[in-house]
């Protein structure tokens, strides 16, 4: 009984885990190019769930079929902030590659983004609504599986093979690559860094989007929905190793089995303190993460 | 009308002038060398002509075309191109992916195949070590890489800066064997380099920068016998 217990626990926990890993996906991504952590991003999670949610109301589509807007639509959000908002600031301290004020203005942007969606859609929690996944279970003998959770394990890792390989095998891809490994020397390839710059946003907001269409089918929306997500993320990242795509999944896994398998030793708070816990613990062994280089692409 | 014009450039960091009305001009077909001591200026001058600095005043022309207010890909994409002092690979990425990231303009791009080839027949060594990545190889092997990165650009116009810095002597000598025999393929070559006698050597005619001055120009074999430049350069 207790195995079986235990076999459910850990199921949930990688589920869930990998889900984890793609709220963290952009994040680490937008790191690994523009070398800036942005604050924003669990905002950037709501809003990716807001856009999916109303994405499957207007239209009534399958949460994963609107991926097809929600996408599309993020990307155009990401790529338009970082040119209008983020791009300035690099151009006014072009001497600093990591401009602190940056962080400001992301921290600005979270800020203005919750309050925002506070204003337009009120404090209500929305359920998604068609959602053909509610509530769904497989069922294998005593073991239940979640299917929206199976579902966006299933897209988690989809996200990052499909991501890994753009970065790897594609000349855009490439060009990202350079522009993270040495902004002027790519410069001087004739790669326009500021495109680079907005693309890579645009891609990790739109890896967000995906984030939000996974997670709506079970969980709730409503305005500071990103936060929880945006200090696991950061958690994450920093697990798995800044700019790491394969590094953020394991660091999602991680978090993911301690918050499942925990409990069954100790009270939830204490599990809390075990992921802040391991989080200093690598800051201070291997601050690079787990994932040691500086990047794995 | 010369190829390259630099004409009056100012150039500063900040508060801090580097450059103080430099002209230089570079023929098609020729090879150039500026040579000066540390600080001198010449990578300043070099970062300049590729759009990473802008000057406070004066003019760039290459191919006719103004190019002292265009961003570095604009520059790139008229068929200027540099290798930048120290090789600057993208350590993370293989052989190939760094020779690729150099044919990222439209037209280096579309002929990416065929000067792959041509750079791999120039360094064989580089195709042996292809799926290898860029910082686990030698510093020779790393300025073949940065060279052939640069050739995959197409250039009309390769700039180099101190190619021979940091190598072993042979290799210092195979390096400038080598730039010597890109540009008898007719490819026009501007060659910034602290080793005078080398540099010289394989030019038509220098550039001597110092204090972010002209101090001297002409051609190569005159420069070479200079009593100044023996003094000061060649230690003689
Ligand atoms: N980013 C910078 N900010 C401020 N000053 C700089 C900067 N880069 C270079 N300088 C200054 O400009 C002057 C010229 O530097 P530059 O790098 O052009 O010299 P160089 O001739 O290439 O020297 P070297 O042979 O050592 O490479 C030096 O005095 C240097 O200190
Ligand atoms: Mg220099």
């Amino acid at each position: 009984m207790d195995l079986v217990f235990f076999a459910q626990d850990c199921i949930n926990g990688v589920l869930m885990g990998l889900i984890y890993g793609l709220v963290a996906l952009g994040l680490t991504l937008i790191f690994g190019v523009l070398k800036v952590i942005n604050f924003a991003h669990g905002s950037f999670i709501m809003v990716g769930m807001y856009v999916s949610y109303w994405a499957v109301t207007l239209t009534g589509l399958h949460p994963y079929l609107a991926l097809g807007i929600i996408v599309p639509a993020m990307f155009l959000f990401g790529y338009w902030i970082q040119n209008l908002l983020i791009r300035p600031i690099f151009i006014a301290e072009r001497d600093v590659r990591e401009p602190i004020t940056v962080i400001v203005v992301t921290t600005g942007m979270w800020y203005v983004l919750d309050n925002l969606a506070l204003l337009v859609f009120g404090p209500d929690y929305r359920a998604l609504s068609p959602n053909p996944l509610k509530g769904q279970m497989l069922n294998f003998g005593e073991i239940f599986i979640s299917v929206p959770k199976l579902y966006g394990a299933a897209a988690a890792v989809a996200t990052a093979g499909l991501l890994f390989w753009f970065l790897q095998k594609t000349r855009m891809g490439r060009a990202i690559r350079a522009t993270s490994l040495d902004r002027d020397a790519a410069s001087l390839m004739g790669i326009n860094q500021w495109k680079i710059f907005n693309i890579a946003m645009g891609i990790g907001t739109a890896v967000a989007g995906v984030a939000g269409a996974v997670l709506t089918p079970f969980y709730n929306v409503y305005p500071t929905v990103g936060i929880p997500f945006d200090v696991k993320s950061f958690v994450i990242v920093v697990l798995g190793g800044l700019g790491s795509i394969w590094g953020a999944l394991v660091g999602g896994v991680i978090i993911g089995l301690v918050e499942s398998i925990g409990p069954i030793f100790m009270t939830s708070t204490w599990t809390e303190a075990i992921v802040y816990g391991l989080f200093l613990l690598v800051l201070f062994v291997k601050p690079s993460g787990l994932f040691g280089q500086k990047h794995d692409w | 009308m010369p190829l390259l014009d630099v004409k009056d450039v100012n150039v500063a960091y900040g508060d801090v002038q580097v450059l103080y009305d430099l002209s230089i001009s570079v023929e098609e077909g020729e090879v150039v060398s500026i040579i000066g001591g540390n600080g001198a200026g010449k990578s300043t001058l070099l970062r300049t002509i590729s759009g990473l600095l802008s000057p406070a005043s004066g003019t760039i022309d290459f191919n006719g075309v103004g190019t002292h207010d265009m961003a570095p890909d604009g520059v790139v994409n008229t068929g200027l191109i540099q290798v930048p002092e120290g090789r600057r690979l993208f350590s993370l990425m293989t052989v190939k992916d760094n020779l690729m990231a150099g044919a990222h303009n439209e037209a280096a791009y579309a002929a990416r195949e065929e000067t792959l080839r041509e750079v791999y027949e120039m360094f064989p060594r580089l195709e042996e070590r292809q799926s290898q990545l860029a910082m686990t190889l030698s510093g020779g092997e790393q300025q073949m890489v940065a060279i052939g990165r640069g050739l995959m650009a197409k250039p009309k116009l390769l700039m180099l800066d101190e190619p021979s810095l940091g190598l072993a002597p042979v290799l210092i000598k195979e390096i400038f064997q080598t730039i010597r025999s890109i540009a008898d393929k007719g490819l026009t070559v501007l060659l910034v380099e602290q080793d005078v006698n080398h540099s010289l050597e394989l030019s038509e005619r220098g550039y001597v920068l110092e204090h972010g001055r002209i101090a001297m120009q002409g051609k190569a074999e005159k420069l070479l016998v200079d009593p100044y430049i023996k003094e000061a350069y060649l230690g003689i």
